[in-house]
């Protein structure tokens, strides 16, 4: 059975997206092959530079990119990082990265929301990260954007799923792709929120912090394929033994 | 006193910080005190006061490795390089302790616009693409306009660009802010009010206050981020060291949208060093306590490691609590690319080149980063 996931129309047979940060380049090379991975995430302000360190260099061309406004404090900023990474070459997808908060890097969903709708009319693919408010999926949705990107946890921090049902509450109510992005920290979660009907989840810091990078990257893999099949084939029911069935709950019914 | 034309903005941060402090005992935290602080996952002001206390000292391996695993996760195996550059030695303070003093019989000197274009260049050229500007605290050798020039100038050059200068009043940083600069570096040396006047006899520095303050003038001024440090060695360390975290910490709370990092340089031999013991010698072992502490309490911050030190502490304490690291140093004015025009302020420990320092980091599995800043 075919099952691709589809954004604004780019096919792709991969639920694994990558994020890059934390790595060193010739890890993130290793940890694409091992994942198979076919989006990469990449913060452009680490794409700017000159010298032989260039991340662009160590990503596959068959490899989408997605550039990420990391760095920008408002909307106008986030804009301003999209443009210039259409302008280097990275192409129409973006990922709105808009934080304020230099301690948990928490995204600023207002703001997110403004460059969303700026970005969505300049024909960019826009991805937006953001912390999972059903009414902000809303609006990010009628802003134009491509999916949705709520976070688990803290970025960096491995904490899981936190914000699980929540996230379920968007994936529930709002038609585009939802891909969880930051915060999974093992295989076991990101399987978890995939058979919830997750579309795709982003990984990084739980591969970058392992022992070994490329195991984890695979591991990470058959995490998010056996996760998508269990949503697809639809999960058993699960018996409640709370509910005392035998207590007598219908006998004042007449028959009349 | 301030003196004339300088800024008072309207904060109590210098009283927040002198109450902490002065309810500072760090004689009286035990060992039990150490290991409650070590079993928690975020560090409060109250843990911050533990980790810089004696009693850490002899848990400093288990404090090294959280602050290992904390660095890890904030910042990956990334280590971001820099180099500072002087453009200008000429001084009007007297601080006791530092090679600039305006009472030493120094060479100093002062480059020209062309000659800092000639330094940029050379820089440039080693791959670096993160530069520190900077120079001595004379308005008149350096004015606020001949330093923007310079900024201007290093925007062709640098993607990210930092200041360590005289501080400035709002508007001064706001216009070096538009020229392109994006990080201040201020220190205030010690927070010791009464030796900080001993140390500081003369000149705009010996406003006390007013230093105190320029972190907060950057923040408000739009400037991306603003780093911290004391001098050690100047006063007692594990106090001086809890009001820069402090300092840092009551900032970043009031401005979460500005990096708030620290620098941590030692007293190093400087022309007309008084030669008898110093009673507030810091040694190794303190320092790195006082930067593990840093990072636990700060997790998120940028730490900043000078060339003052051997090679082997840097090389040592990179991606365990510090995250920045400067290679192919001269604290010469000039001397990148011609010869020297203005003696060192102080003399330096790592003289590794850009490539030398490159190869320790990826030999430690750490990851050499020169650019990770967008200019907005």
């Amino acid at each position: 059975m075919e099952d691709t996931l589809i954004i604004k129309g780019h096919k792709l047979n991969s639920r694994f997206i990558l994020g890059s940060g934390k790595y060193s380049l010739e890890l993130i090379k290793a940890a694409i092959e091992s994942a198979g991975a076919e989006i990469v995430t990449l913060a452009l302000r680490r794409a700017n530079t000159k010298t032989e360190y260039n991340i662009l260099d160590f990503i596959p061309k068959t490899v989408t990119l997605l550039p990420n406004t990391s760095g920008a404090r408002t909307a106008e900023e986030a804009v301003r990082i999209a443009r210039l990474s259409r302008e280097l070459g990275c192409g129409d997808f973006v990922k709105i990265e808009v934080i304020k908060d230099t301690k948990f890097l928490l995204p600023d969903n207002y703001e997110t929301i403004k460059a969303t709708e700026i970005l969505a009319k300049e024909g960019f693919v826009v991805m937006p990260y953001m912390y999972p408010d059903l009414n902000v999926a809303r609006d990010l949705a009628n802003a134009g954007a491509a999916t949705i990107m709520p976070l688990a946890a803290p970025i960096g921090s491995n904490l899981g799923l936190l914000t699980k049902h929540f996230i379920k509450i968007i994936i529930d109510e709002i038609k585009l792709p939802v891909i969880v992005d930051a915060g999974i920290g093992s295989p076991a979660q990101a399987c978890e929120i995939m058979q919830e009907g997750a579309a795709a989840v982003m990984i990084n810091t739980a591969i970058a912090t392992a022992k070994n990078i490329n195991e984890m990257a695979a591991a990470f893999k058959m995490a998010i394929e056996a996760g998508r099949k269990a949503y697809l084939a639809g999960l058993g029911r699960v018996l409640d033994f709370k509910a005392e069935a035998s207590s007598p709950m219908i006998d004042f019914l007449e028959d009349k | 006193m301030y003196f004339k034309n300088m800024e008072r903005i309207d904060s109590d941060m210098l009283e927040q910080v002198l109450k902490l402090v002065r309810n500072y005992d760090y004689n009286i935290y035990t060992k039990n005190d150490v290991l409650k602080t070590l079993n928690k996952d975020v560090a409060d002001i109250e843990d911050l006061k533990v980790l810089l206390s004696p009693a850490a000292t002899e848990f400093l391996n288990t404090v090294a490795h959280k602050a290992q695993y904390e660095t890890r996760k904030h910042f990956g195996t990334n280590i971001s390089l820099f180099t500072p550059l002087y453009i200008s030695n000429y001084c009007e303070n007297q601080c006791t302790y530092c090679g600039y003093n305006c009472k030493n019989n120094i060479h100093r000197g002062k480059l020209t616009i062309e000659e800092i274009e000639k330094e940029f260049i050379a820089i440039s050229q080693t791959g670096l693409e993160d530069i520190l500007i900077l120079t001595g605290e004379s308005r008149t050798a350096s004015s606020v306009e001949y330093i923007g020039e310079a900024v201007k100038l290093a925007k062709k050059y640098f993607p990210s660009i930092s200041i360590e200068i005289y501080p400035l009043n709002t508007d001064e940083y706001k216009y070096l802010s538009e020229c392109g600069a994006d990080f201040v570096c201020v220190y205030q040396e010690t927070y010791n009010k009464e030796n900080y006047k001993k140390l500081h006899l003369a000149g705009p520095k010996s406003v006390f206050e007013y230093r105190f303050y320029a972190q907060e003038r950057a923040a408000l001024a739009g400037m991306r981020g603003v780093s911290f440090g004391i001098l050690f060695g100047l006063d007692d360390f594990r106090k001086d060291a809890f009001c820069a975290a402090a300092h840092a910490y009551l900032l970043q709370q009031k401005y979460p949208d500005v990096k708030a990092g620290f620098s941590a340089p030692r007293l190093r031999p400087y022309i007309n060093e008084h030669k008898e013991e110093n009673p507030h010698y810091v040694n190794e072992k303190q320092l790195f306590q006082a930067l593990c502490a840093y990072r636990l309490f700060m997790p998120f911050s940028e730490i900043t490691i000078s060339t003052r030190e051997r090679a082997g502490f840097r090389d040592n304490i990179i991606g365990v609590c510090a995250t920045k690291i400067s290679a192919g140093v001269k604290t010469s004015v000039g001397g990148h690319e011609d010869n020297a025009k203005g003696d060192e302020q102080f003399e330096i420990s790592d003289p590794r080149s850009v490539s030398e320092i490159v190869e320790t980091i990826k030999q430690r599995g750490l990851y050499p980063v020169f650019g990770n800043h967008i200019r907005l």
